[in-house]
C-alpha cells in the first residue's frame, strides 16, 4: 500500500440530513468483464432499497462494494461520508457499521446459534461478555428464535439460519443492514418467515439496501426500488409507480417475465 | 416442526431442558476384537509357526545334535520385555515426530496461504521439497547433517541418534501436515471469510478463530493416516542404528546365533505388535471418515 502523501483528509462529520450511502459513478470490472459501468445511487438514513434485476446485472457486486468486500476501480462510495474507495480506508472499522446478509447464509457450523451471535461482539468489539450474551439472546428472540440457542446451523432449518445470520448481524448494531439474495435459496414455505423478520427491521427505521427477487416484498417494503441491467441503474421510482408504470424497455421486458 | 420455535416466548419451554451437543471429537468407541479379527490373527500366527517351520530343517544339523535348540516360541518370550522395550521406542518417536510435525506443518501451512508473497513462496517450496522426498533419505538427512552436539552459551547439549530420528520424521510429517492443512483451508466455502470479513473480523481473527476450527474436522482422518504410515516407517530408523525395534530384533536375533529358523517368527512378531497397534488407529480413521461424510 502507498503511503499518504498527506494525512488522511479531515472527514466531514456526518449528518442525519445527509445521505448515509452515496455512490457516484462507480464502475468494477472483473477482468475484461465490466460488471458496474458507472452506478450512482443515493440512500437516507432509515430507508430501505429494493435493488432487482437480471441476473449476472451487477446487483451483488454492487452492495458488496459497500462493505468493501469487493474493491472498485474507480468512482466514490461514501458511507456516513467516509470514503469506501480510498486505499487508507480501515475496512474493519467500516464493517462494524455495514451489517450483511448473505444468500448461503454462511453461519460458523462450528458454533451454537448463539455462540454465532455473540461471536463477533466479543472478539472483534472487546465487548463484555455477561452483556453480549444477554443481548444475543434478545436479538434471537427478535428473530423468534427462542429454543434454538444451543442449536448448531446444521441442525436447523435455512429459514431459521437465515435468521441466526439475521441475529449475528444486528448483534454489531450496524447503521446499515445489506441483505445480498438472502431468500433465494431457501425454500418457499420459510421464505416468509425471513421476510417478516426483515420487513420489521425496516419499520423500526434500520437503513436496508436488499438486492431480491420478491417482488412483492419489493413493492410493500421498499421505499425506493432500483432496477439494474448489464451493469447500469436503468431505472429507479418509489416502488408504486415503478411497478404501475415503468418507463424503460428493459424494465418492461423484466417485469412481464417475472410478473 | 419449527411451530414450537415460531412461537413467542412462554415461561413453560424453560422446563424442555437444552441439549446441548459436544463437538469435538465424536462419540466414537475403539474398533472391537471380532470373530473375524481372531480369524486373521490366528491365520497371521499360523503362517508365522509355518514358515518357521519349513525353514527349521535348513538348520546346521550338528547344532541340532548338540543341545535341543529353544522353540522360536520359547525365544520370544524370553526376549519379549527387550522387544516391546524397543517397540515402545518406536511409539514414542512416531509421537514426537508426530507432534513436532503437526505444530510445523500447521505453521507451514498457515505460511502457504499468507498475503505476503515471499512467505507463501518460500513455505510453498519447503512443503513441496520435503513432500516429495523420499522419508530414508530425509532421515539420512537428519541424521548426518545435524551435529551430534551443539554449544549454546558454552552450554553442551548433546542430540542422540534417536532425537535426530525424531527430526527426520516431523520432516515430511510437517510437509504433508501443510497440505493437508491447504487443502482443508481450501475446502472450506468462501462464504467463510466472506461472512467473517463482513462481520468486522481482522484476517488473524478469522484464521485462529473460524477457519482452523473448521479445518480440524477435516483434517483429522487424514491426520491419523499419515500418523499410522509414520509409526510404521520408525523402523526406517534402525537403519542408522538407532535402537528401535527392527534394531533390537536383529540383535535378538544375532544372539540366539542367527539360526534361520528364527528370523520368521521374530520379524513376524514385529510385524504383529505393529498391525496391532496401526490397524484400530485405521479402523478409527474409517469410522471417523464415515461419520464426517455423513453430516458435513
Amino acid at each position: 500500500m502507498a503511503k499518504p502523501l498527506i494525512g488522511t483528509p479531515a472527514v466531514a462529520p456526518w449528518t442525519p440530513d445527509q445521505p448515509i450511502i452515496s455512490i457516484v459513478d462507480v464502475r468494477k470490472a472483473f477482468g475484461a468483464f465490466e460488471v458496474l459501468k458507472g452506478v450512482s445511487l443515493d440512500v437516507r438514513k432509515g430507508e430501505a432499497i429494493c435493488i432487482i434485476g437480471p441476473s449476472g446485472s451487477g446487483k451483488s457486486t454492487l452492495i458488496r462494494c459497500i462493505n468493501a468486500l469487493v474493491d472498485v476501480n474507480s468512482g466514490s462510495i461514501l458511507v456516513e461520508n467516509q470514503e469506501v474507495n480510498d486505499p487508507r480506508l480501515d475496512k474493519l472499522k467500516l464493517r462494524r457499521k455495514v451489517g450483511m446478509v448473505f444468500q448461503q447464509y454462511n453461519l460458523f457450523p462450528h458454533k451454537t446459534a448463539l455462540q454465532n451471535v455473540m461471536m463477533a461482539p466479543i472478539n472483534v468489539l472487546k465487548q463484555d461478555k455477561k452483556e453480549v450474551e444477554e443481548r444475543a439472546r434478545a436479538l434471537l428472540a427478535k428473530v423468534r428464535l427462542t429454543g434454538k440457542e444451543n442449536s448448531y446451523p446444521g441442525e436447523l432449518s435455512g429459514g431459521q439460519q437465515q435468521r441466526v445470520a439475521i441475529a449475528r448481524s444486528l448483534a454489531m448494531r450496524p447503521d446499515i443492514m445489506l441483505f445480498d439474495e438472502v431468500t433465494a435459496a431457501l425454500d418457499p414455505e420459510t421464505v416468509k418467515e425471513v421476510l417478516v423478520t426483515i420487513r420489521e427491521l425496516a419499520e423500526e427505521g434500520m437503513t436496508c439496501l436488499l438486492v431480491t427477487h420478491e417482488m412483492k416484498f419489493a413493492r410493500d417494503v421498499a421505499d425506493h426500488i432500483y432496477f439494474t441491467d448489464k451493469g447500469v441503474i436503468v431505472e429507479h421510482a418509489p416502488p408504486e409507480e415503478f411497478f404501475a408504470n415503468p418507463k424503460d424497455e428493459r424494465t418492461r421486458t423484466f417485469l412481464g417475465q417475472i410478473l | 416442526m419449527s411451530e414450537n420455535s415460531e412461537a413467542p416466548f412462554r415461561p413453560m419451554a424453560v422446563l424442555l431442558e437444552p441439549r446441548p451437543r459436544p463437538i469435538g471429537l465424536p462419540d466414537v468407541g475403539l474398533p472391537k476384537l471380532t470373530m473375524t479379527h481372531c480369524y486373521w490373527l490366528a491365520v497371521a500366527a499360523l503362517l508365522v509357526a509355518g514358515v518357521a517351520h519349513a525353514q527349521a530343517p535348513a538348520a546346521p544339523a550338528q547344532e541340532a545334535l548338540s543341545a535341543a535348540p529353544a522353540t522360536p516360541l520359547s525365544v520370544i518370550i524370553k526376549w519379549l520385555p527387550f522387544l516391546l522395550k524397543g517397540f515402545v521406542f518406536n511409539i514414542v518417536i512416531s509421537l514426537m515426530a508426530m507432534a513436532l510435525g503437526t505444530v510445523s506443518g500447521v505453521l507451514l501451512g498457515l505460511g502457504q496461504i499468507s498475503q505476503n508473497a515471499l512467505i507463501r513462496r518460500t513455505s510453498w517450496f519447503v512443503t513441496q521439497f520435503f513432500r516429495n522426498s523420499p522419508w530414508l533419505v530425509l532421515l539420512f538427512f537428519a541424521m548426518f547433517m545435524i551435529p551430534f552436539e551443539f554449544h549454546v552459551f558454552g552450554l553442551r547439549i548433546p542430540l542422540p541418534d534417536w532425537f535426530k530420528a525424531i527430526i527426520g520424521f516431523a520432516l515430511p510429517v510437517m510437509a504433508n501436515v501443510a497440505e493437508l492443512l491447504r487443502g482443508a483451508i481450501r475446502s472450506l466455502p468462501s462464504g467463510q471469510w466472506e461472512a467473517a470479513e463482513s462481520l468486522a473480523f481482522s484476517r488473524t481473527k478469522t484464521i485462529w478463530g473460524i477457519i482452523l476450527p473448521q479445518c480440524v474436522k477435516r483434517m483429522l482422518p487424514p491426520w491419523m493416516n499419515l500418523y499410522s504410515l509414520i509409526t510404521m516407517a520408525t523402523v526406517l530408523a534402525s537403519i542408522v542404528g538407532v535402537g528401535e525395534m527392527l534394531t533390537l530384533t536383529a540383535q535378538v536375533h544375532a544372539a540366539e546365533g542367527g539360526r534361520p529358523e528364527l528370523f520368521a517368527p521374530l520379524y513376524g512378531f514385529a510385524m504383529v505388535c505393529f498391525f496391532l497397534y496401526c490397524y484400530p488407529i485405521s479402523k478409527l480413521t474409517q469410522r471417523l471418515e464415515r461419520r464426517f461424510n455423513v453430516k458435513t
